[in-house]
């Protein structure tokens, strides 16, 4: 009951910083060891790495996609928007219906071009009406509550989308139908790569630059930039903040609507709950890009997609691990565990109004 | 030796200089008043003092302990605490309960020995009560009584304030740092906390710094006083000196001269 | 300068400055009813009419499904013929047939959207996407009376919708006790199983068949009585119990003891024989409301008080399951010390200590909303971790660890679920009492205050690492008795059992009962995990409701449904200044209006 003695106060252990360096020096030494271990063995050719190195590409566009939705979100309202996975899977959902209907239809094939048009624009709208919905039911009349209010809200209106979904639409797996156009691979500079990859990666890249002009160039996207910076400054000058949010949520979800498209050619299947997952890496993308930074969240998805493309044979497979493929979503949950915990605030860093003063 | 010491105390907010190289010492009982002009790093001062900033340069020796590099609560459990310009209380939390957590540095029963209800952990906790009353009864009935049970956020704006001080003093601090004591009082309250604060050192021996705008609580109460501006000392010394300085002058008056223009 | 304005050399009286609250808005009610219409598509549309519509809550007269489809209407009735809240110091308006009307747009709007539902449905095969549109629906939709049977339908929809709006006209108790009878003659309803049960345990079998129809649902006399009895108890009891506390308050200590004393006994008597009375098959379902009661009484401590969101509490409870089955089970695979549960225990605290400090320190200096996603994302590693073939060795992969004993006190052996209640219900007493002493303790005040501002927590002495990874380890150890009676309980452990949407469950059940709230998460856990454990046809939409519910909480009662006293302050905080505000505002008003009639007002200067 005394006070403590001074002297065990300043010279104790820092146990957090203990703990969070002997972390530091563990991850290493395993990423290191596997990865020298697996090299060495010489067990997956050249072009093996190649292809993982090409999947991951693809794969990390479209979390990238998905991931501008999180960046933006937190960026302007400062909240973790859980269901942006469900938003995403939303537009894949309604997508896969009218891709079933254009196959019957014979244009899925005898059109290719048109019929993925047509659902990529479906598949957008249908994302973008679901973000904006749960926006305008489930999060503005919460935007003055601690964070963690909307936080709980977005957990509770993702388990209701998906259930929803599941609902409305059966509980059974969908699979897309096969389009002949993108089955084969070419040859791109000497390098053979799948089609799909291919068209996935060219559209990642044609999306995310739309977006990026539209936020640098357009008054809307400047609207938006400002009303991530100060809300109230920027209502003074006056921009609609409503509209701004609204707009963000709306190219969010357009985003990831594109995603569920192109990650449906990818993985071809869609069930109620395929929103889970790739929502939770992008938004590790999203963090590690740095969150509200919108090259980051790109930059963070691509570089999220190789990873758990390539690590877990790359490290996993050297350490000895059997059926390291099993594992591939235990690396981006740890991935994702390993940003928060050495560098939250990304790789290009935050961009974020609430935290200065 | 001088209980609080600072030497060469830099700090940097993006290029900004917050404070700049200051020097500055408190002598054991003294009442010190840090003024300055709106930015000259008063309150930043106490930031850096308290642990929630760090510092880019300079040392804080307080009893013969270095306080950079140490976390908030253990420069509280040293012996400073301090109150916050915009009063920062738990106002969730019931008034005897808000002081309570004040004492928290000062008690180490753990988990275990809550649960199994130890002799030691029940003294404990009466001590903790008692010790907290004890610093609400400082201020009279107001905070005592019907009241402790209350919620924070019931009590009016100088209550607030009265809380604040309370709850720094059941850290068992040698130091009270008061940011801005009487900001947002009326002029009787601001007579009655000036007397307050002095009964603070008289009766309970505490060593005060406050930073203040009121130039009569100021004059009040002060042993010396410290003017900062741009972050830099610009003059020391007792009320009458200060207020006579030159320097002082044109930071108040010549600055705000020409801002007006 | 601007002008000033002249001053009127007869001020204007103005006699009565008292306001008038606003009136029931109709374009609300359009509106309300507009949603209530789709609601009541989205429940026809995705099953739930039809899976409810296979049981009876009034044998042959009205079904879960109808009950589902007309309490929409019925209640955003109710709500769309509420008064928008009175402030203090405003009048309220009188009620009257705008209430009704009100209601009746609701109905009317369901009504036609429900019939155009139904028209298009009719008209259109949607089942290839909507696969619940079956002519089943339709069918129960227009009550087997085809086209014609849209009338029902419609007059269903505003006939509840005027109920709703009626309900409003009601005196405040007889409103109570309206919906009080409502909802018992529903429960009732649906819990045959139990009721019947109980009077078969009470030996009073024979009052079964009076209530029940024997095919599901009570009969006509059973639901008069039930609706009467619960209509008395709220009308008479209810309105008492406030009373009561009054009067139990000004007793003296010794009183106050014994009546404590004889509460508890008459308690611990309820509890002792409830198992007895209601056999296995609802035990087990007791049984799991226990533990899942077990692990939102841990949860409410690191969430409720420390505030720290948990997303991946899951992890604890598997660690508790697993420490358990490899220590206890013959069958474990790599060592089996075959140890009695007893034995085990002090392990599985000691590894759920170490699971806390290890998903804890890392998560320290994060924010608030990192934190969720982290500790999710440990709690989905520690269960693929648990699936892996790579651990196989340790956890036994997917086929999990068998044959672990069942749970003994020297010669008592827990063996039925009936046996089994005791023991989690003597370990949610044990976490109820940490939760309370601890609650009420340095290390209580300073979880709260670390919630309520970190930073002057941590200026006024607390040491925010320790104590928040004193909140994760004392969550975690609770969480991990719950694991461990699973483990001896179900007797083998699997992956699967340790999913995120265990973590979502207890998250929900300490929301909706209320944040830091004992009696409100034991309400919450009964509805929440017990109702769909009796009624099979509700687990199929358990998470959709969760997630509606989550979402209403925090829209419209964040602080939960039975709410510590500590939430409502926080969340209505602002709500309390607003009306103070206004009430000033009021007051200067008057004092000016006063002023103007050369009234000054004489009032004395607060001290």
């Amino acid at each position: 009951m005394q006070r403590a003695l001074p002297q065990q106060i300043s010279d104790r252990f820092n146990f957090a910083a203990g703990v969070i360096w002997a972390l530091r020096v563990i991850v290493a030494a395993i990423v290191v060891w596997g990865a020298v271990s697996t090299l060495t063995s010489g067990f997956y050719s050249a072009s093996q790495w190649r292809d993982l190195f090409i999947f991951g590409l693809a794969q990390g566009g479209v979390y990238a996609l998905i991931a501008l939705g999180y960046t933006m979100v937190y960026g302007i309202l400062g909240f973790i928007n859980f269901a942006h996975g469900e938003v995403f899977m939303s537009g894949m959902m309604i997508g896969y219906f009218v891709a079933d209907y254009l196959n019957e239809a014979g244009m899925w094939n005898g059109n290719p071009v048109l019929a993925l048009l047509i659902v990529l624009v479906v598949s957008m709208l249908t994302s973008t009406g679901v973000a904006v919905l749960v926006e305008r039911i489930a999060y503005r009349p919460l935007r003055e509550s601690p964070r963690i209010v909307p936080l709980i809200t977005s957990i509770g209106a993702s388990f209701f989308i998906q259930y929803a979904f599941r609902g409305l639409f059966g509980a059974g797996v969908k699979s897309y139908p096969r389009m002949e156009a993108l089955q084969g691979a070419i040859t791109v500079l000497g390098v053979r790569i799948l089609k799909v990859h291919v068209l996935v990666i060219v559209a990642v890249f044609i999306m995310m630059g739309l977006l990026y002009w539209f936020v640098e160039k357009t008054r809307m996207g400047k609207a938006i930039r400002a009303v991530a910076e100060d809300k109230e400054i920027a209502a003074l000058m006056g921009v609609d903040i409503d509209r701004a949010i609204v707009m963000t949520f709306a190219i969010g979800g357009m985003m990831a609507g594109a995603a569920g498209l192109l990650y449906a050619l990818v993985f071809n299947q869609v069930f109620f709950f395929s929103g889970f997952l790739p929502g939770i890496k992008a938004f590790t993308a999203a963090v590690l890009g740095g969150i509200g930074n919108i090259v980051g969240a790109m930059l963070g998805g691509i570089v999220l997609g190789i990873v758990e493309s390539v690590g877990p044979i790359l490290i996993l497979s050297g350490l000895g691990i059997p059926a390291p493929h099993q594992l591939k979503d235990v690396v981006a949950f740890t991935v994702l565990v390993l940003v928060l915990i050495f560098r939250p605030k990304g790789l290009l860093g935050e961009r974020l109004a609430e935290e200065r003063d | 030796m001088a209980l609080l010491e600072v030497r060469g105390l830099s700090k940097d907010f993006g290029g900004l200089r917050a404070i700049d190289h200051l020097d500055f010492h408190v002598e054991e009982g003294e009442i010190v008043s840090v003024i300055g002009p709106n930015g000259a790093g008063k309150t930043t001062l106490f930031n850096l003092i308290t642990g929630l900033f760090q510092p880019d340069e300079g040392e804080i020796i307080f009893d013969g302990h270095n306080l950079v590099g140490l976390r908030p609560d253990q420069i509280t459990r040293l012996g400073v605490a301090r109150t916050f310009q915009t009063v920062r209380l738990f106002f969730n939390m019931t008034i005897l309960e808000n002081v309570m957590v004040g004492l928290h540095g000062r008690t180490r029963s753990g988990i275990l020995d809550t649960i199994l209800s130890l002799p030691r952990q029940r003294e404990e906790e009466e001590f903790i009560r008692q010790q907290a009353i004890e610093a609400l009864s400082f201020f009279g009935k107001r905070l005592v009584g019907f009241r402790l049970n209350q919620p924070a956020f019931v009590l009016s704006y100088a209550n607030r304030r009265r809380l604040e001080i309370a709850r720094a003093m059941a850290t068992g601090a040698k130091l009270l740092l008061l940011d801005e004591p009487t900001a947002g009082m009326n002029p009787r309250e601001t007579l009655e906390l000036t007397e307050l604060i002095g009964r603070l050192r008289d009766e309970k021996g505490y060593t005060i710094v406050l930073i203040e705008h009121d130039m009569r609580v100021v004059k009040g109460v002060s042993d010396r006083v410290v003017v900062l501006d741009y972050g830099r000392k610009i003059a020391e010394g007792d009320y009458e000196e200060v207020a006579h300085n030159e320097r002082v002058l044109e930071a108040y008056l010549g600055r705000k001269a020409v801002r007006s223009a | 300068m601007a002008e000033i304005a002249p001053v009127p050399e007869k001020a204007p009286v103005i006699e009565d400055v008292r306001l008038k609250a606003p009136e029931v808005s109709l374009e609300r009610a359009a509106k309300l009813g507009g949603v209530a219409g789709i609601v009541a598509v989205f429940v026809s549309a995705n099953g739930m009419v039809q899976a409810f519509a296979e049981r009876d809550i009034i044998s042959g007269v009205l079904s879960m499904g109808y009950t589902l489809l007309f309490l929409v209407p019925l209640i955003m009735a109710y709500l769309a013929a509420r008064e928008p809240p009175v402030l203090e110091g405003f009048e309220a308006p009188e009620k009257g047939p705008r209430n009704v009307l009100a209601g009746l747009i609701v109905g009317a709007l369901t009504g036609l959207i429900m019939a155009i539902f139904v028209l298009v449905a009719s008209a259109v095969d949607m089942r290839r996407v909507f696969i619940n549109i079956s002519p089943q629906l339709l069918e129960l939709l227009t009550f087997g009376q085809g086209m014609g049977g849209l009338v029902f339908l419609v007059g269903g929809c505003l006939l509840t919708g005027a109920v709703g709006g009626l309900m409003q006209l009601a005196e405040g108790r007889w409103r109570r006790a309206l919906w009080g009878a409502l909802a018992w003659t529903l429960l009732i309803g649906l819990l045959e199983v139990i009721v019947a049960q109980l009077f078969r345990g009470l030996g009073l079998g024979f009052l079964s068949p009076l209530f029940y129809a024997g095919t599901g649902g009570l009969t006509p006399l059973g639901t008069a009585v039930v609706f009467v009895l619960a209509f008395l108890y709220y009308w008479s009891v209810v309105p008492k119990v406030d009373m009561w506390q009054r009067r139990y308050a000004h007793m003296p200590a010794e009183r106050q003891r014994s009546v404590r004393l004889s509460l508890t006994v008459a308690a611990v008597l309820l509890v002792a024989i409830l198992p007895q009375v209601l056999g296995p098959f609802v035990s087990e379902v007791l049984d799991l409301v226990g533990i899942f009661l077990l692990m939102g009484l841990g949860l409410n401590i690191v969430v409720g008080f420390a505030g720290l969101l948990d997303l991946g509490y899951v992890a604890f409870f598997a660690v508790g399951a697993y420490t358990t089955a490899i220590l206890t089970s013959p069958a474990s695979p790599r060592w089996s010390p075959e140890m009695s549960f007893w034995a085990a225990l002090p392990f599985v605290i000691l590894a759920a200590a170490l699971a806390g400090i290890i998903v804890g320190t890392p998560v320290l200096r994060m924010r608030g909303d990192y934190l969720a996603i982290v500790t999710l994302g440990f709690g989905e590693i520690a269960r693929l971790l648990l699936l892996s073939d790579w651990l196989r060795p340790v956890f036994g992969g997917a086929q999990g660890i068998l044959k672990i004993p069942t749970l003994s006190i020297g010669p008592i052996v827990f063996r039925t679920p009936v046996d089994m209640f005791y023991p989690i219900v003597g370990f949610c007493l044990v976490a109820a009492y940490i939760s309370w002493k601890l609650k009420n303790s340095r290390i209580g005040r300073a979880w709260m205050a670390m919630r309520e501002d970190e930073q002057v927590a941590e200026a006024m002495g607390v040491d925010i690492v320790e104590i928040k990874l004193k909140a994760f380890i004392v969550g975690a150890v609770i969480a991990s008795f719950g694991g461990a009676l699973f483990a001896t309980k179900i007797g083998s452990v699997f992956p699967h059992s340790f999913s995120l949407l265990v973590s979502i469950t207890v998250l929900v059940l300490i929301i909706v009962g209320g944040l830091g709230n004992i009696p409100g998460v034991v309400v919450g856990t009964l509805a929440l995990v017990g109702l769909p454990e009796l009624l099979r046809e509700f687990q199929e939409y358990r998470l959709l409701a969760y997630g509606v519910l989550l979402i209403l909480m925090m829209l419209y009662r964040p602080e939960g449904l039975l709410p510590s006293k500590q939430w409502v302050r926080e969340l209505h905080e602002e709500e309390l200044m607003q009306d103070a505000w206004l009430k000033m505002e009021e007051d200067r008003r008057r004092a000016q209006a006063q002023a103007a009639q050369g009234d000054l007002p004489a009032r004395p200067e607060e001290a």
